[in-house]
């Protein structure tokens, strides 16, 4: 999506030289007003430009101008405001039910299956998550079993982990993960998906299992999601595949990207995209199979904009 | 207030029930009122004879106005509680509005009827969503639009691209991949693993010029302050006094920026100097200064070191 200029941008713009324009005011003609303002812009802008490249001159003359515009210039931006959470980077307490899988070093099993009567959307990004998740299988969801006893199922068989792709009106609208044997659930909105050949110039992918990007998963419940998402994947990841997936935590909204890299420089790395892309919110974390809620979204989170849960 | 009156006002003037829709059709918001259309007849303001049914915390209760009690607006509406038994309920209501006009008996039925097949609907619904997988969430049109809007802003807040190269970086240099990457090009690792060894010995020579550093203490930086010292003026010169100076100063830089190679801080000053000085001789300086630039910046970090370094044996062997 293009960034648009948001009113904050518009606002820190400041300029050297103000354009006077109760001056012209005396100015009768409206035509003539108009080309006298409109110069009168131009000029603005030429002398803002002009200024920008002696500026760019000298700072690549001595670099220090820069790192000292750069540190007195700090804009504010949404995360530098944020409200302060206790959990931020505190070592996490009590249980953890991923610890099975950091300390076997067990290669993850995953499941993966729709809602109960899927028919669109859900099973194309079944067949993405198969090529994404190294060692996952899909089973078509039938209607008479419920998740509880389709986890059960599952542990019998000794997979790590179920996900359901939830499916409303032949668009898919969630996801849920649940670590097994013993939880705990997590619940996603998922938005603006978009499938590989939506993506102009995708890549296609190999099946080497990828390396893992979790970014900016800060707090408590932030390192739990996380730590869901590692455990899905191999700890081993094969590095010949040159293939990463990404989960990027900004505000809340997680971003999932694949993509395929390659070292050019020792500065540059060149990137393709392979394919999907979605957004997933999270929304409800149970304790167990889909039991004790422990934390769930609440449209009155939203209301205080700095706040954020991960 | 005679009926009439009101009914006039609010048919003719203004009721704040009353919605217009775009048919020639007017419904009324009273939660009193029966029909849910605003008519003379089913007005539950306008007529002081009036019955309804309405929903109270899940009960169904049947609701009466009579004109003996239109001067206690406190006890105004008498309330019987239905049967939950529809067909009970049913004769309720018959027994209870038995001289009462048709069109009220008639409506109230309806509207009984109505309000039973809601019950029953919202129950199924709430059957059906005990099924864990399944929640029924209203959709708020605000809310969506609130949470599609900072999406769009977080994603391009972001950056995800750019974090993602980052991050790869990061993991390359720190040596993530291991001693022989198979993700990475031979000729690019070969000159990360220059720098990567070059950046550790620099990172050992700190270490021991520390060392040195504490043993010889305050003597050391004594002599750094002396050799900026030796330009001009005052000891406690800011940076931008400094340039000042500098800028005086303009015919012996040349020579300093020749000489000097070694000297680190007059480097930046002169820098500085050039973009503030007239424009011919900052052009000239400055193309004096690129063709000198790689040259310097590049050992620039080490130099100052061994300088140290060279100071703590012999103070006179250095370029200063």
């Amino acid at each position: 999506m293009p960034s648009r200029k948001t009113k904050g941008y518009k606002k820190r713009k400041t300029s050297s030289v103000s354009i006077p324009k109760d001056a012209l005011k005396s100015v009768k003609n409206k035509i003539k007003r108009e080309n006298l303002l409109a110069k009168v812009r131009d000029e603005h802008n030429i002398s803002k430009h002009k200024a920008r490249k002696e500026r760019l001159k000298m700072e690549a003359s001595d670099p220090e101008l820069k790192a000292e515009r750069l540190a007195s210039n700090i804009p504010s931006t949404i995360e530098a405001m944020r409200v302060y959470d206790e959990t931020v980077n505190v070592a996490a307490e009590g249980e953890d039910e991923f610890e099975e899988y950091f300390r076997d070093k067990k290669p993850p099993k995953v499941l993966i299956t729709t809602s109960k009567n899927a028919r669109g959307e859900a099973y194309e990004l079944s067949d993405q998550l198969i090529d994404i998740i190294p060692g996952s299988e899909f089973v078509k969801r039938g209607h008479k079993f419920s998740m509880k006893e389709i986890a059960k199922f599952c542990n019998n068989r000794e997979f790590t982990d179920l996900v359901v792709i939830s499916e409303d009106k032949k668009e898919v609208n969630g996801l849920t993960f649940v670590h097994l044997p013993n939880g705990p659930t997590m619940f996603f909105s998922l938005t603006s998906l978009r499938m590989p050949k939506q993506i102009s110039g995708h890549g296609r992918a190999t099946e080497h299992s990828p390396e893992l990007i979790l970014n900016n998963f800060s707090t408590r419940l932030g390192s739990t999601v996380g730590r869901l998402f590692q455990s899905l994947f191999p700890q081993t990841p094969e590095f010949v595949g040159r293939q990463v997936v990404t989960l990027h935590n900004q505000r809340d909204f997680i971003f999932f990207r694949r993509h395929r890299y390659v070292f050019k420089e020792t500065e540059r790395v060149g990137l393709q995209e392979l394919g999907p892309q979605f957004t997933l919110k999270l929304r409800r974390v149970q304790r167990g199979i889909a039991e004790e809620m422990e934390w769930e979204h609440r449209p009155d989170m939203d209301k205080e904009k700095h706040k954020f849960y991960l | 207030m005679s009926d009439e009156i009101v009914w006039q006002i609010i048919n003719q003037d203004f009721c704040s029930y009353k919605i217009k829709t775009l048919k020639d059709q007017t419904f009324c918001r009273n939660e009193y009122n029966v029909t849910g259309f605003c008519t003379r007849q089913s007005c539950p303001l306008a007529n002081s004879r009036y019955a309804t049914v309405r929903n109270v915390n899940g009960r169904l209760y049947l609701y009466m106005k009579t004109i003996e009690r239109a001067h206690t607006p406190l006890k105004q509406w008498e309330r019987i509680k239905l049967s939950q038994q529809y067909s009970k309920a049913l004769e309720q209501i018959e027994e209870r509005l038995i001289y009462w006009p048709n069109f009220l008996i008639h409506k109230c039925k309806q509207r009984l009827t109505r309000l039973t097949q809601v019950a029953i609907a919202s129950r199924k619904l709430a059957l059906k969503s005990k099924d864990e997988e399944r929640r029924l969430v209203g959709v708020k049109p605000k809310v969506v639009r609130r949470e599609t809007t900072r999406e769009r802003k977080a994603l391009a807040a972001a950056r995800v691209e750019k974090a993602i190269e980052k991050e790869l970086l990061d993991r390359l240099k720190s040596g993530a991949y291991g001693d022989k990457p198979l993700n990475v090009d031979e000729k690019v690792w070969q000159t990360i693993m220059n720098n990567m060894r070059s950046s550790a010995e620099g990172e050992a020579d700190e270490d021991v010029d520390e060392a040195e550093a504490e043993d010889e203490e305050e003597s050391e930086g004594e002599g750094e302050i002396e050799y900026v010292e030796d330009e001009d003026d005052d000891d406690e010169l800011v940076e931008l006094e400094d340039i000042e100076n500098w800028l005086g100063a303009d015919v012996a830089t040349d020579e300093e920026f020749s000489d000097s190679d070694a000297s680190s801080e007059e480097d930046s000053d002169e820098e500085d100097e050039d973009d503030q000085s007239s424009a011919k001789t900052a052009a000239k300086r400055k193309r004096a200064g690129a063709s000198a630039k790689p040259r310097k910046r590049a050992p620039r970090v080490e130099i100052e070191y061994e300088q140290e370094q060279a100071r703590a044996t012999n103070m006179q062997d250095t370029a200063w």
